[in-house]
């Protein structure tokens, strides 16, 4: 009895976090996709399907599928870059390993807002870049990257690469160095050795790391506003209007739920699939 | 013990939450970003002995969306026009005591009995201003004169246009020569194509221009009035012009929230804000006409007598409000999001 007391008052800041920041919200979320639209915003508590049937229009669909093809190439492209950078890291000597890994964190202590508004600098018609391309190469004309899809898949990539790098470093770092020395001495080729032994032992941090990029850029509306300069449409995007000028929060609601389930799905499935293949891995090796 | 600890704890919770409401005399506003400025917030507080809280919102859109989501607390609220019309339909204004806000004579009756309020009974308006085009003289000649220069080729990827729905799909509509407010539906389709086929020349839709015009990012900005001043002050060669073809006019209204907590103090500030010289203040700042005539005198000679700050007749009659379409916002949305995705 007194056991289960002191039990009690241990969860109690969990379960009260879960209830009010995320179950609440989220039943209030779900019920909000069910009723009809305030005339003039809010909500009338008239039960209606309509929110859902909007859904399926080409016009959503399309933007929906835009939003999810750049947060898997923001992913892939994370990935890409994120993993030489653990591994290095995580090679390197221990006594600069903390400092290396402390650079990376450090833009982070920028608010998230000044770093677009840094990229809008860099990319601008009469920018930086465009500068040092001048310079380079002189016959070249201007480069007009801001406002278009390839200004936002690049701050993507850039806002969310640490995300990446952590928890793969986390990984990597617990790397047993005498497995891979293993596998050499067996006569496995470095190739051989970091695709079957390397990246089989790091499949956590890559499943981390890739859980944490693609769900926050999939549904990103900042860096596509401010990037795209309001001139490519992602689902975030969308979503955001519908709860401000549109003033449709059943209908922003009904769309944030899809855009849940959908990541929701994709998570569970690249799961499955990795973890699959990691069991693979492991059956093939005894 | 656990249980006094646990009671103690709890008294002092109720406490801090009881605090709050000690300090009675206390006006909490909710605003455009550095519409009260601290000149202004400070003034008040000095001269009535009270502290004032200022808040911010940055479109009427999202004032509304704080209100409907429970935001309580807030005394007086700054809405525009149509905003204004929706909150009276709402019933979320107070109606106002003439007799607490003697400086109401201060107001210009141009701007009294619009469509919004037409006694004025929720609301005073302050300032007010229009949508157009700005432009910088070096690079654009001649100087425009209609919404047609932003479909020219000439000028791709040097101009911006508004990120608002209703003021940039109004823009087609009145190339076109309906109206902003138009409930027909080919009509409205006949505006998202033109805007789709000026969308590859567009550089970016964006509503603060200022920045843009300031930077030279753009060459010409679809903007409203006093962005256009307010760029003009750093980079001289900036000028703005109503096109001829008409364009859409906006009030900023001051009010009271029905669930004021201080609605005398409310009144009071209200009072203070139309007296000239602090009413000049805000145009000083925002580059909005005044609606206040007085105070004119208060002003610097740029932002006194401008002929697209306070328009002649003829320009006058060629603009309208943007009015709260009620349920037909779905179709300007369903249009704006169509030319969004493209």
């Amino acid at each position: 009895m007194h056991r289960n007391y002191r039990l009690l008052i241990l969860l109690f800041p969990v379960v009260f976090w879960l209830l009010c920041f995320f179950i609440i919200p989220l039943l209030s979320v779900f019920a909000y996709s069910f009723i009809e639209r305030g005339t003039y915003g809010g909500v009338q508590w008239n039960f209606t399907l309509e929110n859902y049937q909007r859904l399926f229009d080409g016009l959503y669909l399309g933007i929906l599928w835009r939003s999810v093809s750049t947060a898997i190439v923001a992913t892939a492209l994370c990935l890409l870059l994120g993993y030489p950078f653990a591994y290095y890291l995580a090679r390197y000597q221990p006594k600069w390993r903390n400092v290396l890994l402390l650079l990376v964190v450090v833009p982070f202590w920028t608010n998230f807002l000044i770093r677009t508004y840094a990229w809008m600098l860099l990319l601008r018609t009469e920018g930086v870049l465009n500068s040092l391309l001048a310079v380079l190469i002189p016959t070249a004309g201007p480069v007009e990257l801001l406002n278009t899809p390839i200004a936002v898949q690049i701050g993507l990539v850039y806002g969310y690469l640490p995300f990446m790098i952590l928890p793969l470093y986390a990984s990597l770092e617990q790397l047993d160095m005498s497995l891979m020395e293993a596998a050499q001495d067996l006569g496995a080729s470095p190739r051989r050795t970091f695709w079957h032994v390397t990246v089989p032992l790091s499949l956590p941090g890559i499943l981390a790391g890739s859980m944490l990029v693609f769900i926050p850029t999939v549904g990103a509306f900042i860096t596509p506003d401010l990037l795209g300069g309001g001139k490519v449409s992602y689902i975030g995007n969308v979503v955001e209007r519908q709860f401000k000028s549109a003033r449709d929060w059943p209908f922003g609601s009904a769309l944030s739920f899809m855009l849940m389930c959908i990541v929701l799905a994709g998570t569970v499935l690249y799961f499955r699939t990795l973890q699959g293949r990691e069991d693979d891995g492991e059956a093939t090796g005894k | 013990m656990r249980t006094k600890c646990l009671l103690l704890t709890l008294a002092f919770i109720a406490l801090s939450i009881g605090q709050g409401d000690a300090k009675d005399e206390q006006l909490n506003i909710f605003t455009w970003a550095g519409y009260v400025s601290d000149d202004i917030r400070t003034g008040f507080e000095k001269e009535f002995g009270v502290d004032v809280i200022v808040d911010t919102y940055a479109s009427n859109e999202d004032l509304l969306a704080k209100l409907q989501a429970g935001a309580t607390g807030y005394d007086v609220i700054m809405p525009s026009d149509y905003m204004v019309s929706i909150l009276i339909k709402l019933d979320l204004l107070a109606e106002l005591e003439r007799e607490a806000i003697p400086n109401f004579q201060n107001v210009s009756p141009l701007f009294l009995g619009k469509y919004f309020d037409t006694e004025n009974r929720y609301s005073v308006p302050y300032t007010f201003g229009t949508a157009g085009i700005a432009y910088d003289s070096d690079v654009v000649q001649p100087a425009p004169d209609s919404w047609n220069v932003l479909w020219d080729e000439k000028y791709a990827n040097q101009f911006s246009m508004l990120d608002d729905q209703r003021e940039t799909l109004g823009v087609a509509l009145k190339l076109l020569g309906y109206s902003l407010n138009t409930t027909d539906v080919k009509e409205l389709q006949a505006a998202k194509e033109k805007l789709i086929a000026q969308k590859p020349l567009v550089k970016q839709y964006k509503s603060e221009a200022e920045e843009l015009l300031v930077a030279g990012d753009v060459a010409m900005a679809h903007c409203w009035s006093g962005d256009a001043f307010r760029a003009a002050e750093t980079r001289t060669t900036i000028r703005y012009v109503i096109p001829k073809e008409g364009s859409s006019q906006f009030i900023d209204a001051v009010c009271i929230l029905r669930a004021a907590p201080h609605r005398a103090l409310a009144a009071q500030f209200i009072n203070y804000l139309l007296r000239p010289e602090i009413n000049a203040k805000i145009t000083v700042f925002t580059k909005y006409g005044t609606c206040v005539p007085a105070a004119k005198e208060h002003l610097p000679e740029s932002l006194r007598e401008h002929e697209f700050i306070y328009p002649p007749k003829e320009v006058l009659e060629s603009l309208e409000w943007l009015k709260d379409p009620g349920d037909w916002t779905r179709h300007y949305n369903r249009a704006w999001e169509e030319l969004k995705a493209r």
